[in-house]
């Protein structure tokens, strides 16, 4: 079996298998699998102009988010990672964001404007992050672990200033409906997503992941530490430079079709690690698919609760996510992990 | 042949070894000893490439280490840290054919040979944190002989072992040696570079002060000059131990 290729893939892809039909036929209107045309006058376009691209969308967000969440974790050697801790999502959020704000002088619709703004905030979220922690890789000269202490230091400098601009914007909206879109779009979500959305994300996403699996080999030396890795021929610099794109094309594109949706990153690549050998190389493929399986459920599921207006989805999986959090925090201290 | 050539290291804008020139032999057990901060481990490191040199150079069968391909340099230098920092609570196999990195395969030959050479048969499916110490730093030298690499260095691999770990480490290290790799390894434990190595280096503030054979350059004078202590080597050779003066 190939490295990476591994049982816990096998049993996600399958998982995914699925749960791709099933979300498919749930909503708030049912659809019958064997008898579409009887669900409902509209029931073929829902299922192909609502619900297919929007499940799509889910599978490709969620495999983004989970294998940058996987590469990250790997990269920082820390279970507690998430690549959106580390400013790249913070950042396409403020570009996002800004749109709304710059809207009325750009000449596009908000429709693109928005994606587009937010990926060239991810962009410079990512050319900062290289920037900065590249000063120490570079020369190697430093105290030991002084390099993924840049890192995570520049990530969360970058972070906090993306959240303190995001919420100037916010106090400066330019009027309510502004102010409400913002924070609503704040709040990742998948509804009302088109194949337009799909077609931005996904091969962003795609060459995010293709990215990210050249750097699995790097990771798993990274296992030994710094030192031992270099030793071992790995070359910070260019290690660096594969992570920050693949991350941000991953993220990036998530958060300019779908807003911000957390904590995938953090929850997926923890859960399946107990499933493979723990390397960071095998963590990749099967996080990817678990990422896609757990945004379709989440997605899914937001669809169908009886609430009045439909529960946001990064307010679902954040309400999941931070307990679980906690409880990851708990038994890191136990030693349990 | 490792050689060091008026060997210049920087660390956070300090000199960390100064124009130190030493020839390393395959075959031996070469032992670098000094005081803390003496500049053992940015030696060793600035042997291993990992540390670049402000002046001089290292020599690696006569060509510069700077001008090997960072893939040649780690397929003949294998380097074990001191710290046996591991993230990812993997088996120890998995932990050992990490080795292979440099080669590109999976060497199973090589990675069974270091798995059998360390004695780790019995522990290559157990996970990492169920280990000892001791068993700990058998993967982890393990993991170097898996690269098959020309020379090993390793810094303090002893330290935190128990004295029968310490043996059986040694013995592996002097196997290496008889084989034909050069083994460089910093030691904190004067008695064990005195009993156990073929040569050692000396070093205080950087600078080499002694390098020959380790009845010559841990003698009692060089250990009163350069740690500050009265000491005298008691018992037989190949088994002494060093006591301080009342």
């Amino acid at each position: 079996m190939r490295p990476g290729v591994n049982r816990a893939s096998l049993v996600f892809a399958a998982l995914l298998a699925v749960l791709v039909p099933l979300s498919l036929l749930a909503g708030r209107v049912w659809i019958n699998p064997f008898d579409v045309a009887a669900s409902g006058p509209n029931a073929a376009v829902i299922l192909m102009e609502l619900r297919l691209p929007r499940a799509v969308l889910a599978v490709v967000i969620g495999a983004g988010l989970g294998a940058a969440g996987a590469a990250m974790q790997g990269y920082l050697r820390n279970p507690l990672a998430d690549p959106g801790l580390f400013g790249i999502a913070p950042m396409a959020a403020l570009g996002a964001v800004a749109s709304f704000w710059l809207g009325a002088w750009l000449p596009l619709p908000l429709q693109w404007s928005l994606p587009i703004m937010a990926l060239a905030g991810a962009g410079l979220g990512m050319a900062g992050l290289a920037l900065i922690a590249g000063r120490g890789v570079s020369d190697g000269a430093g105290a030991a672990g002084s390099g993924l202490a840049l890192f995570t230091l520049a990530g969360l400098m970058i972070a906090s200033l993306a959240g303190a601009l995001t919420a100037l914007a916010i106090t400066l909206a330019p009027n309510a409906f502004a102010l409400s879109q913002i924070v609503l779009w704040l709040n990742g979500a998948l509804t009302d997503r088109s194949w337009a959305e799909v077609w931005l994300a996904a091969p962003l996403v795609g060459l995010g992941l293709g990215v990210l699996a050249l750097t699995g080999r790097s990771l798993d030396a990274l296992t030994l530490g710094e030192e031992a890795a270099r030793s071992l021929g790995v070359d910070p610099a260019r290690l660096l430079a594969l992570l920050v794109a693949g991350v941000g094309l991953t993220v990036g594109a998530s958060v300019a079709v779908a807003g911000i949706i957390g904590f995938v990153g953090l929850i997926v690549p923890h859960l399946v690690r107990p499933l493979t050998d723990r390397m960071p190389s095998s963590l990749m493929l099967p996080s990817a698919l678990a990422g896609a399986c757990l945004v379709l459920v989440a997605d899914s599921a937001v669809r169908v609760l009886p609430l009045v207006t439909e529960l946001r989805l990064g307010i679902a999986l954040s309400l999941i996510g931070a307990p679980f959090f906690l409880w990851l925090l708990l038994r890191l201290r136990r030693g349990e992990v | 042949m490792l050689a060091a050539e008026d060997l210049t290291v920087t660390r956070a804008r300090k000199k960390v070894v100064q124009g130190l020139s030493a020839r390393f032999l395959e075959g031996e057990i070469t032992a670098i000893v000094g005081p803390n901060g003496a500049g053992k481990s940015s030696l060793l490191l600035a042997l291993a490439g990992l540390l670049q040199a402000a002046m001089g150079r290292v020599l690696l069968q006569g060509n510069a280490l700077t001008e090997l391909s960072v893939r040649e340099r780690a397929r003949a230098i294998g380097y074990l840290p001191q710290t046996p920092d591991i993230a990812w609570d993997v088996a120890a196999e998995r932990l050992v054919a990490l080795g292979r990195l440099p080669h590109g395969d999976d060497g199973r030959e090589a990675v069974e040979g270091a798995i059998g050479a360390l004695a780790l048969e019995p522990l290559r499916r157990r996970p990492i944190s169920q280990l000892s110490g001791g068993e700990r730093a058998r993967v982890l030298l393990a993991r170097v002989l898996a690269g098959e690499p020309r020379w090993v260095l390793a810094d303090e691999p002893l330290a935190a072992l128990d004295l029968a770990h310490q043996l059986s480490l040694i013995a592996h290290l002097k196997a290496c040696a008889r084989s034909g790799q050069g083994v460089v390894i910093v030691l904190h434990d004067l008695a064990l570079a005195r009993n156990h190595a073929d040569r050692v280096l000396v070093l205080k503030h950087g600078r080499l002060v002694a390098d020959g054979p380790p009845a010559e350059a841990l003698s009692e004078a060089i250990i009163a000059d350069v740690w500050g202590i009265g000491a005298q080597w008691l018992g037989k050779p190949g088994a002494e131990a060093l006591a301080p003066r009342a």
